[in-house]
């Protein structure tokens, strides 16, 4: 187990696989489906169960994945599991009882177009479903946007610190470019997996049975039937997601200080629209890019700043405006919002946003 | 002679099992899940495994087992049961990991989870009750509802035609290759509860000694769904369900 770096040319979605057992991750439960299906496979090649101890398994189903995610989290240990956007639809029963019962977790969304079966081609369509909640009741799941392989590599160990810290599901919201494009990726030095005695300390909530002479029985559940008392715990997740929001807001700014119009952006379509915005510097147009790093919670009173100076705001997303709402409630109607994007799982071209620029703010009458 | 007199160890015929703790039950009179729940407790406390052991309670009447036993507990959404237990046991494997589960959870909604963990031969023991009815929700139709068996669903008797057959989900994991004990069991008697614990250690030692998968099935009552008296509901179950749901071992590798 080597105690330094490690320099790879990586996909996105390998960069998970070897992030994850970098990181002390416990267990990785996952079913295939296209364009993530790298992530079990690199980790079956892998074989971290010869080193690190981890736990990899093929489950039957993203119903089965995500049910076993719950179960590992409720007993205190770091784990996580992959999909694409189908099985993501599929798994929003469990990530709203983790997040009922405070239970962590990392969901990892190679997303892909939809709706329904849709497409294996990239798309940015689930945003709503990952910064909502995504299944019933009043939740939310902490959700990390990467825009590079590294960023893949980083944000696992990042959403399990989230994700303990907060006792709260953490997302990785990527897409099929980034899951499938290859990089340049450093890899961090191995973190060893915690003890028995590090997870009773990290999680005193854990139902594993650890000292239980000592205490009174835990229990990991979202269920209670007393609506007064129902109120109270609700109150406390609302309370816990007011502080998530106040503390781990991210997010990155180019040029956004001398632009005259900026591009909101996040994952795979900031890249592309930082080419765009490349293109326009040198047409001689004034712009800058703004990239939410998390989507939930949002970067609302960055964007409320940045409206403050510019002209006006357009959000390039790889759907058909979902983040844009976000935005235009930053913004609070002081300038005007506009949105692009493609759909189906076309991934736009920089020149098109250049044009959606120009038409949209810097030509218009 | 005084109550004092009478309360002393040389005289103690029955004891409640120390994990079993005073909250009061909700389940109704003549239900079997009381039973089984102080079986497990008393196999768990014998097997001084309280600190090592790790139960996923179902959804269904059982959903409040965290209630009444006083170990750590994970409560599963409805059928999930198993794939927590997966989890919990191969993350933690010198933990006793134990599912406790309905006809409608286990047999209907969670049968894919089921069947995989079993087959994958988890080290881990699913206690199934069966009372051929959806208890919690006021007795609708179950997977193991019996054929012409009246319900809240089928208020004009299960009719094959409209509903398919009873599932037998027991006989279904005797054929996998993962299981290592498969049983149907009940407590309709003392002597079928003095089967029933052994049953329970016999499945509890296996998941511990790496064998594979075990499942119990407890053919049980329920008297509020069946709308019978707590002596008729056992009666009405050794005469009706016992017929269709045979009694014994069928696996013990």
């Amino acid at each position: 187990m080597g105690e330094e770096r490690e320099v790879l040319l990586l996909k996105g979605n390998e960069a998970i696989a070897h992030a994850a057992i970098r990181c002390g991750c416990d267990g990785y439960f996952g079913y295939p489906i296209t364009p993530q299906s790298e992530v079990l496979e690199t980790l079956a090649a892998l074989k971290p169960w010869e080193t690190t101890g981890m736990v990899v398994l093929q489950a039957e189903s993203e119903v089965a994945s995500i049910n076993m995610l719950y179960g590992a989290g409720g007993s205190g240990k770091r784990a996580m599991t992959s999909s694409s956007s189908p099985g993501v639809a599929l798994m929003q029963e469990g990530i709203g009882y983790m997040a009922g019962a405070e239970v962590p977790g990392l969901i990892v969304n190679v997303q892909r177009g939809g709706p329904g079966l849709g497409t294996i081609q990239p798309s940015q369509s689930d945003y709503n479903q990952a910064t909502r909640g995504g299944g019933n009741g009043d939740y939310n799941v902490i959700v990390l946007a990467p825009a590079s392989v590294q960023e893949m590599a980083d944000f696992v160990d990042l959403a399990f610190e989230l994700a303990f810290r907060y006792r709260n599901p953490a997302m990785i919201l990527s897409d099929g470019v980034i899951g499938q494009m290859m990089e340049k990726v450093v890899l961090p030095p191995y973190k060893p997996r915690r003890t028995e005695e590090e997870i009773a300390q990290e999680c005193p909530w854990a139902a594993n049975g650890h000292g239980l002479k000592n205490r009174k029985p835990n229990v990991i559940t979202s269920l209670e039937l007393e609506s007064s008392v129902m109120e109270v715990r609700n109150l406390h997740l609302q309370e816990k997601y007011r502080q998530i929001a106040e503390n781990e807001v991210r997010y990155e700014e180019n040029g956004c200080d001398d632009c005259d119009y900026a591009i909101v952006a996040f994952g795979s379509a900031a890249r592309i629209s930082q080419k765009a915005v490349d293109t326009a510097r040198k047409k001689g147009y004034k712009i800058g890019i703004f990239r939410p790093i998390t989507l939930w919670p949002f970067p609302e009173k960055e964007i409320a700043r940045l409206s403050e100076h510019v002209k006006g705001i357009l959000v390039v997303e790889i759907n058909a405006g979902q983040m844009v709402f976000d935005v235009r409630a930053a913004v609070n109607g002081r300038i005007p919002v506009e949105h692009f994007g493609r759909l189906g799982g076309i991934v736009p071209d920089p020149d098109e946003i250049v044009q959606a620029l120009e038409e949209r703010f810097i030509h218009r009458k | 002679m005084t109550r004092e007199e009478i309360i002393r160890p040389e005289n103690e015929v029955y004891r409640k099992p120390a994990l079993m703790n005073d909250v009061g039950m909700h389940y109704c009179p003549g239900c079997s899940h009381g039973v089984v729940h102080k079986l497990i407790a008393e196999v768990i406390e014998e097997m001084g495994m309280a600190e090592k052991t790790i139960g996923i309670s179902p959804v269904g009447c059982a959903v409040f087992a965290y209630r009444y036993i006083d170990i750590d507990w994970q409560e599963a959404a409805h059928g999930r049961a198993p794939a927590l237990a997966t989890a919990c046991k191969r993350l933690w494997p010198d933990r006793l990991v134990f599912t406790y589960q309905g006809d409608g959870d286990l047999a209907c909604i969670g049968t894919a989870e089921t069947i995989h963990a079993l087959n994958r031969g988890e080290n881990i023991t699913i206690i199934f009750i069966n009372n051929a009815i959806y208890g919690m929700t006021g007795g609708q139709m179950a997977p193991t509802t019996l054929i012409g068996m009246k319900t809240a669903t089928c208020p004009y008797g299960r009719d094959i035609h409209l509903h398919g057959f009873p599932l037998k989900m027991t006989e279904i994991a005797a054929t996998l290759d993962g299981t290592a004990y498969v049983t149907r069991q009940s407590v309709d008697t003392v002597a079928a509860i003095r089967k029933a614990k052994k049953a329970i250690r016999h499945a509890f030692e296996n998941s511990m000694q790496g064998k594979g998968s075990n499942l119990i099935e407890f053919v049980s009552t329920c008297s509020s769904g069946w709308k019978k008296s707590p002596v008729e509901a056992n009666k009405w179950m050794q005469e009706h369900m016992f017929q269709y749901y045979h009694l014994g071992d069928l696996k013990d590798k």
